[in-house]
């Protein structure tokens, strides 16, 4: 279910749309803003508001990388490795971030405090090796710099 | 050479900034003009799109028909996914409002009343970023009903992406846009006869965009000026991989690869030598190291290099890279990307990476290389859209350019076989 405020702005976001269904996709990320992920009940919800089968948004959700279906851990980390990450040594980051997270990419750390992926490119290039947790980027990474980062993270 | 994408200018990204230095004057002088006017100068401008295609942006403002009764809308296409490109962000977080500025020059143009930017999901930062320009640009008129006192109107809305590589082709962007899974879709018809929501639409990047206000303030002879006749105007150039001071700069068309990595980026750290670069994107053609000598930034000289300007997002490689690796892992991207719609790309593709990923761990068989060829020319030109060109080109070019190293690569005693 959708907070009273986050009806109101999908209601507004709406109006934007010539027809409901383009909200979808910002109303999703709302939903998931909202509880950390998408769940099949938050599917079935927004499929009645919307007037939408539970199996567009299904299809919707498992489509797109950016939308969990799964609750992640506190920390999402991307690791991008993409070419340019690859080139300037993002295998590096990426192990220092196993070794520290003790997860490899794909899983939830047992304390729930990190999710690790591999993502593709990201937009950073130029400040690549990259990853980014959340809405943040963090570029020019070095392996020390990383472990910094992850433990500055860990005491929060 | 001056700076017209990304000038340097403090706080050009606040609404007073820009306005003091000249922002919104653009959309006066257009709203003063006839729409034809408009499209007209920007025609004539030879201004081409930056998001990979070079099409002549006012000509395809030209397909927009004038007498259909459907309202029309433009997508300005911010999804930039494509491996090593990283420009449109610059002006999401440097330059807001002169992109701002152009999309509302092109929706007056083409009797637009609701134009969408549709932005990647990873840039949640600079979707903000924009929107505190958007929101300031409400305020001050610029954007909304009766635009500066005209009878022009018309809303300017973000739209944010959930992460697929895809959605960055156009049709497949209207398909995200109207709240479906992004599959591209059978062309013809195209956007400007049938886009989204079954009306009539024009999809511009926004690269492309942030260049309009600089045409009308200054003219299409200006402009046209600017670097290379056929494929003339500033360009951002995103430059990564082995270089000393990656970074996206603005250049104008024309300017020598050479220049860009040795002047601009700062040349190749431990004055390594360039084994290859990848001009556009990683979707773009595969130049050796050598190839690049005198090669230049733009649409005719790229392609008669064999690659093409693509989002001009380089990536340059040393001579101590393991290309078999950098292939793999281009392949593997768009195994990830593919929607799945086509069968020759969404089981070429992985094709493709699986033998990349036998090449890398020394598996690879001698008939294997021309097995990859194979599988990349049945995937080009069969696919609805061009993820499976771009999926093709770099597999192709790669054992064009570096047949040796695959053939280094392969199993030993396969060799001796053949």
């Amino acid at each position: 279910m959708l907070t009273e405020e986050n009806l109101k702005k999908a209601e507004e976001l709406k109006k934007r749309y010539p027809e409901t269904k383009a909200a979808l996709l910002p109303i999703l990320w709302i939903a998931q803003e909202q509880e950390g992920y998408i769940s099949e009940d938050m599917m079935k919800y927004l499929g009645t508001m919307l007037n939408l089968p539970f199996a567009h948004i299904l299809g919707v959700v498992s489509f797109y990388t950016m939308y969990h279906d799964k609750p992640l851990g506190r920390y999402h980390l991307e690791v991008c490795t993409n070419v340019s990450c690859m080139l300037r040594g993002s295998d590096k980051i990426l192990q220092t971030i196993e070794h520290v997270c003790g997860v490899k990419p794909g899983q939830t750390s047992a304390d729930g405090k990190w999710t690790v992926n591999e993502v593709e490119c990201m937009g950073a290039c130029g400040g690549a090796p990259m990853i980014a947790i959340g809405e943040e980027y963090y570029e020019n990474l070095t392996p020390e710099k990383t472990e910094e980062l992850l433990k500055k993270l860990s005491q929060r | 050479m001056e700076r017209y994408i990304l000038p340097d200018i403090p706080n050009l990204h606040k609404i007073d900034a820009y306005e003091q230095h000249g922002g919104y004057s653009a959309l006066k002088k257009a709203l003063g003009m006839n729409p034809a006017e408009v499209t007209d100068e920007v025609k004539k401008s030879n201004l081409r799109g930056r998001g990979g295609a070079c099409f002549p942006t006012g000509l395809k403002w030209t397909f927009m028909p004038k007498d259909n009764a459907k309202p029309k809308y433009l997508c300005v296409n911010g999804d930039e996914s494509e491996p090593g490109t990283f420009k449109d962000r610059q002006i999401f977080e440097f330059n807001p409002h002169q992109l701002i500025e152009g999309t509302l020059i092109g929706c007056y143009a083409m009797g637009i009343t609701s134009a969408y930017i549709y932005i990647r999901g990873e840039y949640g930062k600079w979707i903000k970023m924009l929107q505190k320009a958007v929101d300031d640009a409400y305020a001050k008129g610029y954007i909304g009903q009766n635009i500066l006192g005209s009878n022009f109107s018309t809303n300017i809305y973000l739209h944010k992406g959930a992460g697929a590589y895809i959605c960055g082709e156009e049709s497949s962007l209207m398909e995200s846009l109207e709240g479906n899974r992004g599959y591209p879709r059978v062309k013809p018809p195209f956007p400007a006869q049938r886009g989204v929501w079954n009306c009539p639409t024009t999809i511009n990047n926004v690269e492309t965009m942030t260049n309009v206000p600089l045409i009308i303030n200054n003219g299409w002879e200006w402009y046209s000026k600017i670097g290379v006749a056929k494929h003339p105007g500033p360009i951002l150039v995103g430059i990564s991989g082995h270089v000393n001071k990656p970074g996206v700069y603005e250049v104008a068309t024309g300017e020598l690869l050479t220049d860009l990595i040795y002047n601009y980026a700062g040349g190749v750290p431990g004055n390594k030598k360039i084994k290859a670069v990848i001009p556009g994107g990683s979707s773009t053609m595969i130049l050796r190291g050598e190839q690049i000598e005198g090669v230049r930034m733009d649409a005719d000289s790229l392609k008669a290099a064999g690659s093409s300007v693509g989002t001009a997002g380089m990536i340059v490689m040393d001579e101590d890279t393991d290309l078999i690796r950098v292939i793999s892992r281009i392949s593997k991207f768009y195994y990830h990307e593919s929607c799945g719609q086509c069968t020759p790309c969404r089981e070429g593709t992985g094709w493709l990476w699986k033998i990349l990923k036998r090449f890398e761990a020394g598996e690879g068989r001698i008939q294997d290389i021309d097995l990859l060829v194979d599988i990349a020319n049945n995937i080009e030109g069969n696919t609805i859209c061009a993820l499976g060109d771009a999926a093709a080109w770099p597999v192709q070019s790669m054992v064009k350019r570096f047949r040796d190293e695959f053939e280094k690569r392969a199993k030993k005693d396969a060799v001796a076989a053949a």
